[in-house]
């Protein structure tokens, strides 16, 4: 039998016998006989040398990016992690915790929850932050429901360069009232069109909802828009990447009344995208309708500092139906890697790689756009991604091409915009330098000769 | 044990640095000519500068004021705090599955999508149902997902009126949440003397505007709701569908299958049944399994296969649409993976046998000085009661807290919210008889300590570095953030010290 199984055969019949019965059938009683199966259709367990060379055939068959130099972001991007973040997520006392009902028994959780949310509040410029949510998308859609609560109309705003991904999240999130959904497009430079804007923002909006970054990489200056939102009694959601807050202003410093995002880029390896952490943060104002955890600090029967979870009357497990959310598990070890990575880095880690990221893809633009056949769509100041025009040659032969070169050369954006079928988005951070660039650019510069 | 850890913040000091990152060798220009002035930002940012060493040292401090499954018994009922295995956590971590891009090309991903799809077909014999989506990240989702799939279901076939949905009162708290956040109208069914499901009562609430009853088998009390075959007809008599709240499939596993029982939708927990850890909170994953009729909902993308080549399948017209970014917690399923290859067919049956095993055996043991208010043998929990310890002013929270101070976890206590004084306690089937018999010397020891100075017990734990959190205090005037903490100093009055305990727990 299976090691991670205590019980002998010893055990089993001696607490059986103690029960009263003789068999374990006699304890399942009330599982009606036609319900009952006999056996299981899948395979006999392996051994763990079986499973271990099972899994890791499995695993070497991806083209991981120790295989391929990948340049794909997109809401997932490679970053490098420091040593020290997955070493304090293996500690088997942070992982095989439970959430941290039990203040007494999970101060670590709790305390590291408690730095997590300071961190997260200072970088995005917010009042607070919760503990997490899933991911960036179910963020965004859970900031546009409490953005219909809170306001009590029924019309959100969406910029139609916000992530497509978070945009079907949104929708079907919102699909099971009547409320209406409007999408902003983009001007020539990559920015919201303000005059489509202007036209639909009235006193039936919750929220505009923005991302900066935005989907095609371009930096967006929001604060006037802001002000208008505001104006007409309406939230202003900001999606962001929490790492461009190093150069760039936090959402909370031009404006933004509810900042959320995917957090995987603090700490967080892409693992095909999840499991990640989204990031929920607000202003003062909100904070008592914020969906998730929040761990506040303190005082115990003794007077000494310490940590609980706190405002738990906003929950689906004291308030059931009338809670603001459902949510119940979140992604707390991911925040703690966040946390760790934050610690890790300080401010002037966080500038530094912040920085990087944007030198690099600045590079990388400058010299792409220089090959032939291909164009800068957008010139907006971008952070580590941005969208090029292939000309002459079609987006898919450019990355069957690059193949042969062991490169994964930028997300088609045909996939996402029928507009931008001739276009890749291309993502360059921290982990390329300028020989990997030139050895890009060449490559480019060879398929499209 | 130091009593406070100092925050990462106060061990700050201007000059340290707990990071290594390459150089830059790009355009060195000063970057105030490359950024627009309007957008950069102000680099004093409020962020710790510490060293590597001494950030080490911080959180490993802190991870040992935790407890956990690998250093301590967790009878935390509803949550199945089992053994988390190893080899999931190394296998999670190969190159080829921490380092993929969810945008690669099809024909760099196909090992982790078989692995994807060989999980789905588990899951798909393990629980009778006849497709997964994989993409909820924890059960809330996955209910929230299973409430757009009843509602996508009932107005394709033009049937609008449909507004209702049933959960028992012993249901967990995220089964009202969910059908409501999607815009449903709750509506209970109370539970008879047995702790099931009162079918006359139920019978009475159901009609033409019926969407769905939410139940969880085993319920929330470790009892199999043996009326399963005329809840589902009634149910299904009436047009309704019936969904399945997987939160306590560890009590199932080879015994019985959700979808033979009638129901049209479940949800697992992976992060319970299948031993993915529960990290403090989360990552977990909630993946949503369905009979035929509700396929063409399912979100997008699936995994499909042809001729041994893996694809998504992204065409599905009738889908409720994305519940996410990308595809699902992956890192989890590949734990649930290697999880269910390890045990295969007989583990998986030994797993839920020993969980039913030890369940029973604790109740057997303490249901002389605790309370069980409803009788006959139990699935993979029960619930006991401080009843007789009430009496004495000793209260479920007191024991949970006093539990602490052996170095075990406490149950989860005043839930379900219709037993008072309740304690949900769920050994699993990783704990040893040795620690069960532990668990009941300690058990009885506080049953004496509840008779013979109760008042103590309200102080408990002893042996702890924090005991009794003051939540009012917390919750009047929140300190949230490291910066709310400076604030509060600068004003700091006296404060009440509260000896209430922790409200509700549940999983």
């Amino acid at each position: 039998m299976s090691n991670w199984l205590p019980l002998t055969e010893t055990d089993r019949s001696e607490m059986l016998k103690e029960l009263g019965v003789d068999s374990f059938e006699q304890l399942i009683e009330f599982v009606p006989k036609d319900l009952r199966i006999s056996d299981l259709n899948i395979p006999d367990g392996l051994n763990e040398l079986e499973l271990m060379r099972k899994t890791k055939a499995l695993a070497q068959t991806n083209q991981s990016t120790s295989d391929f130099m990948s340049y794909l972001g997109a809401g997932c991007y490679e970053h490098f992690i420091p040593s020290i973040v997955n070493h304090m997520l293996s500690r088997g006392e942070f992982y095989t915790a439970y959430t941290p009902y039990q203040a007494e028994a999970s101060q670590g959780t709790l305390q590291t929850i408690f730095e997590y949310q300071s961190m997260m509040s200072e970088l995005t410029g917010m009042d607070l932050s919760n503990a997490s949510n899933y991911d960036g998308a179910s963020a965004t859609a859970e900031a546009a429901l409490l953005a219909l609560r809170h306001t009590r109309r029924n019309k959100i705003l969406v910029s139609k360069s916000l992530h497509p991904d978070y945009r079907s999240t949104i929708q079907t999130y919102l699909s099971g009232d009547d409320y209406v959904i409007e999408e902003i497009n983009w001007s020539e430079k990559g920015f919201l069109d303000q005059t489509q804007l202007l036209a639909s923002l009235d006193k039936e909006v919750a929220a505009l909802i923005v991302q900066t970054p935005n989907f095609f990489g371009v930096v967006e200056d929001f604060e006037k828009i802001t002000e208008k939102v505001h104006e007409v009694g309406a939230l202003l959601v900001a999606a962001v990447n929490p790492i461009s807050c190093g150069l760039f202003k936090g959402p909370g410093q031009w404006g933004a009344d509810i900042a959320v995002g995917e957090g995987q880029s603090l700490g967080v390896p892409m693992a095909l995208g999840g499991p990640a952490l989204g990031f929920f943060a607000v202003k003062k104002a909100l904070m008592r309708k914020i969906p998730g955890r929040l761990a506040g600090m303190t005082t115990d029967r003794n007077g000494n500092r310490c940590f609980t979870l706190t405002l738990q009357a906003r929950e689906q497990h004291i308030r059931r139906e009338k809670a603001g959310s459902n949510i119940c598990t979140n992604q707390a070890l991911l925040a703690l890697a966040a946390c760790v990575y934050l610690s890790a880095m300080g401010k002037e880690g966080v500038r530094k790689v912040s920085e990087y990221n944007f030198r690099s893809a600045l590079y990388l633009k400058e010299q792409l756009s220089k090959v032939k056949g291909l164009e800068i769509v957008f010139s907006g100041t971008s952070f580590n991604e941005f969208v090029i025009r292939s000309k002459n040659v079609s987006v898919s032969d450019i990355q069957k091409q690059l193949k042969d070169f062991k490169i994964f050369g930028g997300v088609d954006l045909g996939r996402f915009y029928s507009e931008f079928k001739d276009c890749l988005l291309i993502c360059a951070t921290e982990t390329k330098t300028k020989e990997d660039l030139d050895k890009f650019v060449n490559a480019m510069k060879q398929i499209l000769s | 044990m130091n009593k406070e850890t100092p925050l990462v913040y106060e061990l700050s000091q201007e000059g340290k640095k707990g990071f290594s990152l390459p150089h830059s060798h790009f355009d060195s220009s000063d970057i105030s000519k490359l950024v627009p002035e309007s957008l950069m930002r102000d680099p004093e940012m409020d962020l710790p500068s510490v060293s590597e060493p001494e950030l080490v040292r911080h959180y490993v401090n802190l991870s040992q004021k935790n407890f956990s499954v690998d250093t301590n018994f967790y009878p935390l009922g509803s949550c199945t705090m089992k053994y988390n295995p190893k080899i999931n956590e190394d296998a999670a971590r190969f190159d080829g599955f921490a380092n993929i891009h969810p945008l690669q090309p099809e024909d760099s991903l196909q090992g982790i999508m078989k692995l994807l799809f060989d999980l789905e077909s588990s899951l798909k014999e393990i629980t009778g149902m006849d497709r997964f989506t994989l993409q909820p990240a924890a059960g809330a989702h996955g209910e929230l997902c299973g409430m757009m799939l009843v509602k996508s279901y009932h107005e394709a076939r033009g049937d609008m009126k449909r507004k209702n949905v049933l959960v028992p009162d012993s249901s967990h708290g995220t089964n009202p949440a969910s059908a409501a956040l999607f815009g449903f109208n709750v509506v209970e069914v109370k539970s008879d003397e047995r702790g099931r499901v009162d079918l006359a009562h139920l019978k009475s609430l159901i009609n033409d505007e019926t969407a769905c009853l939410m139940l969880t088998n085993p319920n929330t009390i470790g009892l199999f709701e043996d009326d399963i075959q005329q809840i589902q007809k009634a149910i299904h008599d009436v047009g309704g569908l019936l969904y399945y709240d997987g939160a306590n499939m560890n009590a199932l596993l080879g015994i019985a299958r959700p979808g033979d029982m009638g129901f049209d939708i479940v949800h697992l927990n992976l992060h319970k049944t299948f031993s993915t850890p529960h990290g403090g909170g989360g990552p977990g994953a909630g993946p949503v399994g369905v009979k035929k009729h509700l396929i063409p909902y399912l979100p997008t993308p699936l995994v499909k296969e042809e001729k041994g080549v893996y694809s998504w399948d992204e065409d599905i017209p009738d889908s409720i649409g994305k519940l996410r970014a990308f595809l699902g917690n992956i890192g989890v399923l590949v734990r649930a993976y290697v999880y269910i290859a390890h045990l295969g067919r007989e583990g998986l049956k030994q797993v839920s046998q020993d969980a039913i095993i030890n369940a029973n055996y604790l109740k057997k043991k303490i249901e002389e000085h605790f309370t069980v208010p409803f009788p006959g043998f139990c699935m993979h929990e029960f619930v006991a009661q401080a009843v007789k310890q009430n009496d004495l002013g000793v209260h479920a929270t007191d024991i949970a807290k006093r539990l602490l101070d052996f170095g075990i976890h406490a149950p989860t206590i005043y839930f379900p919210l219709i037993v008072a004084e309740a304690m949900m306690i769920e050994p699993t089937e990783t704990e040893s008889k040795a620690t069960l018999d532990q668990f009941v010397k300690v058990m009885l020891t506080i049953a004496d300590e509840a008779v013979e100075f109760p008042e103590r017990l309200h102080e408990a734990p002893f042996t702890l570095a924090i005991s009794r959190p003051d939540e009012v205090k917390a919750a009047r005037n929140p300190i949230l953030t490291y910066k709310d903490y400076r604030a509060s100093k600068d004003n700091n009055g006296s404060s009440s010290i509260s000896t209430t305990g922790v409200p509700v727990h549940a999983g």
